[in-house]
């Protein structure tokens, strides 16, 4: 990862010119280096593949990759999900209720396609590759059906963004999936209260602290699993 | 880590340190096209916040100071849901939805104040919702909780980034926490309530472009809700599918600084 630290590649010369003093850049990783802070900072934006010895199953990948491929996977499960919400709308839904459902599509697909272009543009990574869903417990003609569904991916994907915050390393991802996590909470209360009006934050989802819910990949998965037909492997995410 | 001890460090041995780092930041976004853009991200994506934090000069800051900042909030909040509930306005569901609000405001504001004692702190105590920037009638209150709860929810998010890897720690009478954890789950908690308060109006439960309030300082911002750019990329037309520029900034939240907060045009503005 260190070689990272210095610009290469053929666009080297054009943008390493206005880049002054490279030596007072180096210089200051030296003086960092020697400070134990700064070799987590180093590190932090590493993938260690060759550390990556999933148990089974398709594996995330480690450190704030992993966490990224994570979040990149429950983006594709939502917005497969909204995609097919929009495309065989429910017989029963209220009006307007479509209009929404194509707009919440509309960010869970800007969420996907955003992660793969952040893991392939910005990590450098081969994205994990493209989930099959599978909905087959789902009935998309039923308004129930849909909007129970919906409600706890949101909530799901609330919780785990909100438990997968503190494994990245990367201030400026952390910020970044805090500027998503909001929506789908706005989306999570959303459906929620289409549901039951005024359960946007029932005492099943906020305790007594005021605080919603948080999960650990593994306990996501557990439950995102049954939608998705590859079997995803958390173990190394954020490590 | 500890990215404010290693700039703070870095500014003692090269006091020009700073300076260069604005000139970088300003050549990183003048760079014209993608490719070079993305070849640069690879170092800058970690180092990028640092220069921001260099570059916007902010001071060191503890972890009690971000959760003073936090209960400052969540002490107007509160103090602003004491005066709707008192002003007995709300009607029908209405009641209920503003007695639970109010609920988790005041167990923010408990949490937060539990929290920072036993860090040792001394947590902030007496934020008053300015009573004359109260409005009267029920729908203009509605929309200053709106205003209140979005902001709220782009104030947590510009200071999620200091509390970046924070390790849990054991906290006497509280049991383990991580700071960054508890800071998320309050923060998606205010997104909930946004959520409603735009049900309740009848607006759409997300930042939309060009809604009543859009004007409102708010919303506004040296990264305005309007934003369609993350991470370099114009997710308008650089996705490989295009998106309308309405769905892509409704699609993220947007970051406010502390100062741009408590700027008399915003939460600062409602203190009394």
């Amino acid at each position: 990862m260190s070689d990272n630290l210095q610009p290469r590649g053929s666009d080297d010369a054009t943008f390493a010119q206005p880049l002054y003093t490279p030596i007072k850049r180096r210089s200051f990783f030296m003086y960092a280096g020697a400070t134990a802070g700064a070799t987590a900072l180093v590190l932090a934006g590493c993938s260690k593949d060759s550390d990556n010895t999933p148990s089974g199953g398709i594996s995330l990948g480690s450190g704030d990759v992993g966490v990224l491929n994570y979040a990149y996977a429950l983006e594709q499960l939502e917005a497969a999900f909204y995609a097919q919400v929009v495309k065989t709308p429910a017989a029963d839904f209220k009006a307007g209720e479509l209009a929404y459902f194509t707009q919440v599509a509309a960010h869970e697909a800007i969420h996907r396609d955003f992660f793969k272009a952040a893991l392939t543009n910005v990590a450098k990574v081969t994205p994990l590759q493209d989930l099959t869903p599978n909905f087959s417990s789902i009935d998309f003609t039923k308004r129930d059906s849909v909007l129970g569904t919906g409600k706890a991916f949101e909530d799901l994907g609330v919780a785990a963004y909100n438990g997968a915050g503190k494994l990245l390393k990367t201030p400026d991802f952390l910020v970044l999936a805090g500027k998503i996590v909001s929506v789908e909470a706005r989306h999570a209360a959303f459906l929620r209260d289409l549901i039951t009006p005024g359960s946007f934050a029932a005492d099943d989802q906020v305790d007594a602290n005021g605080l919603d819910k948080a999960m650990t990949p593994a306990e996501v998965l557990a439950i995102a699993g049954k939608y998705i037909t590859q079997t995803l492997n958390a173990d190394n995410v954020g490590k | 880590m500890n990215f404010f001890k290693i700039i703070e460090q870095l500014a003692e041995v090269d006091s020009d340190a700073l300076g260069r780092f604005d000139s970088r930041r300003a050549v990183f976004q003048s760079l014209g096209t993608f490719a070079k853009r993305s070849a640069l991200a690879t170092t800058p994506v970690l180092l990028g916040s640092m220069f921001q934090k260099a570059y916007a000069g902010t001071s060191v800051d503890t972890p009690i100071d971000i959760l003073n900042y936090a209960l400052t909030l969540e002490l107007l909040e509160a103090d602003f849901y004491r005066q709707f509930v008192a002003a007995g306005t709300a009607t029908g569901a209405g009641v209920a939805a503003i007695a639970q609000i109010k609920k988790h405001e005041d167990a923010h504001v408990a949490l937060l104040t539990n929290v920072i004692k036993a860090l040792g702190g001394t947590p902030k105590t007496g934020v008053k919702f300015k009573t004359s920037a109260f409005p009267a009638a029920y729908a203009d209150q509605l929309v200053v909780a709106q205003v209140l709860e979005d902001t709220g929810v782009r104030a947590y998010k510009g200071r999620a980034a200091e509390l970046t890897a924070t390790a849990d720690q054991n906290i006497t009478g509280i049991g383990n926490v991580n700071l960054l954890t508890v800071a998320l789950q309050i923060h998606s908690v205010e997104a909930r309530h946004a959520s409603h308060i735009r049900y309740m109006r009848g607006k759409n439960p997300w930042v939309t472009t060009g809604e009543d309030v859009s004007s409102n300082a708010a919303y506004t911002g040296a990264i305005p809700e309007s934003n369609v750019t993350q991470a370099g990329f114009n997710l308008t037309t650089q996705l490989g599918t295009p998106y309308s520029a309405a769905d892509v900034a409704a699609s993220f939240d947007e970051p406010l600084t502390p100062a741009e907060v408590l700027d008399m045009s915003r939460a600062g503005g409602l203190v009394g």
